[in-house]
């Protein structure tokens, strides 16, 4: 399906959607309260059928959180990208590993780096770093005074 | 560059050699034969953990070849093999599993740093909460090569520069035998 039928279809799904079609995917952004409803619905609707997560991150913007899903379909080869904007000091969206098993890690790792919490994730535990480690080292503002220094 | 600056290290052999009728008699030290034989023959471990590693790889192959060398072939048991080359990145999840690499491997052993990472922590990745600033922080080095990668002629220059220290003289376990009370 062509970008353009997938956003057709995709409003006609979420009417609150927006759209950014400036690069190859069709980027749709979203409120994270529409999250788990929405993306049980891109991936059970006839034509649509996204039944691949093949990337789950979070971008720090300083002002907010941003989580980007990229989703695709091995049925009819098309791909979007879902993003939503998190609030810094308490972030969080619900989980889609229940939809797709693949997030349950992808969701591990995002926490693990970002802090955000996936609300009824199985197993919300950090994946590469230590289980006693402070503070989200990827996010802008983190500060290690023994192996950083500022510039 | 002097060229035989750089090969002066690669004496034929330790020893005078007397020729007498009926054959010949070989003077030498045991010692210097033993370190003559120990660096021509240099197992290095498969070891590598980021784009250096590719560039050693280039080194193993056809094209630069360090069996010529005596670096003969890549062990993947630190067991079996001589010098472990840092080729990459230390991470802190990845300092303790080169200290068991380098505590399996069997004396005499030999450690080269190679590229900007593997010495100080990288050009790129050195201020973050997750990189070892130099891989001697965890193990000593005997060799360091600068470069990011450095060039496949560095490393073969590196190799020869290793087999010219142990051709030298005695290992760094071997100097603390041989004076346990000074301070290491």
């Amino acid at each position: 399906m062509l970008n353009e039928e997938l956003k057709i279809r995709i409003t006609e799904m979420l009417a609150s959607a927006s759209f950014d079609e400036a690069g190859e995917w069709l980027n749709i952004s979203i409120t994270p309260a529409d999250w788990a409803d929405f993306a049980h619905r891109l991936r059970d609707t006839a034509g649509l059928e996204f039944n691949f997560l093949f990337c789950v991150t979070c971008v720090d913007w300083k002002t907010h959180l941003g989580m980007v899903y990229h989703l695709t379909s091995t049925i009819h080869r098309h791909n979007i990208v879902v993003k939503a904007k998190l609030d810094r000091e308490n972030p969080e969206i619900e989980t889609v590993s229940n939809i797709w098993r693949t997030a349950e890690f992808h969701e591990r790792e995002v926490y693990d780096l970002f802090g955000v919490k996936f609300i009824d994730h199985p197993d919300l535990r950090r994946l590469f770093l230590t289980d006693d480690w402070k503070g989200w080292p990827l996010r802008k503002d983190y500060e290690d005074p023994v192996n950083m220094i500022k510039l | 560059m002097d060229v035989k600056e750089n090969t002066a290290s690669e004496q034929v052999f330790p020893g005078e050699v007397h020729d007498l009728p009926g054959g010949g008699v070989v003077l030498s030290k045991l010692d210097d034969i033993i370190n003559w034989a120990r660096s021509n023959s240099i197992w290095p471990l498969t070891f590598a953990t980021s784009c250096c590693g590719i560039e050693m790889m280039a080194v193993a192959s056809s094209k630069y070849d360090f069996s010529r060398f005596g670096f003969e072939v890549a062990r993947a048991t630190p067991r079996q093999a001589d010098v472990i080359i840092i080729a990459g990145t230390i991470v802190n999840k990845m300092a303790p599993v080169l200290k068991r690499l380098y505590d399996q491997m069997a004396d005499p052993k030999y450690v080269i740093a190679m590229g900007a990472c593997a010495i100080s922590g990288g050009p790129f990745f050195y201020n973050t909460y997750s990189v070892v600033k130099g891989a001697d922080h965890v193990i000593p080095v005997d060799v360091y090569i600068a470069g990011c990668p450095p060039r496949p002629e560095a490393l073969l220059h590196a190799l020869i520069t290793l087999q010219g220290k142990i051709k030298s003289g005695l290992t760094r376990d071997q100097i603390r035998q041989a004076q346990p009370d000074t301070e290491r």
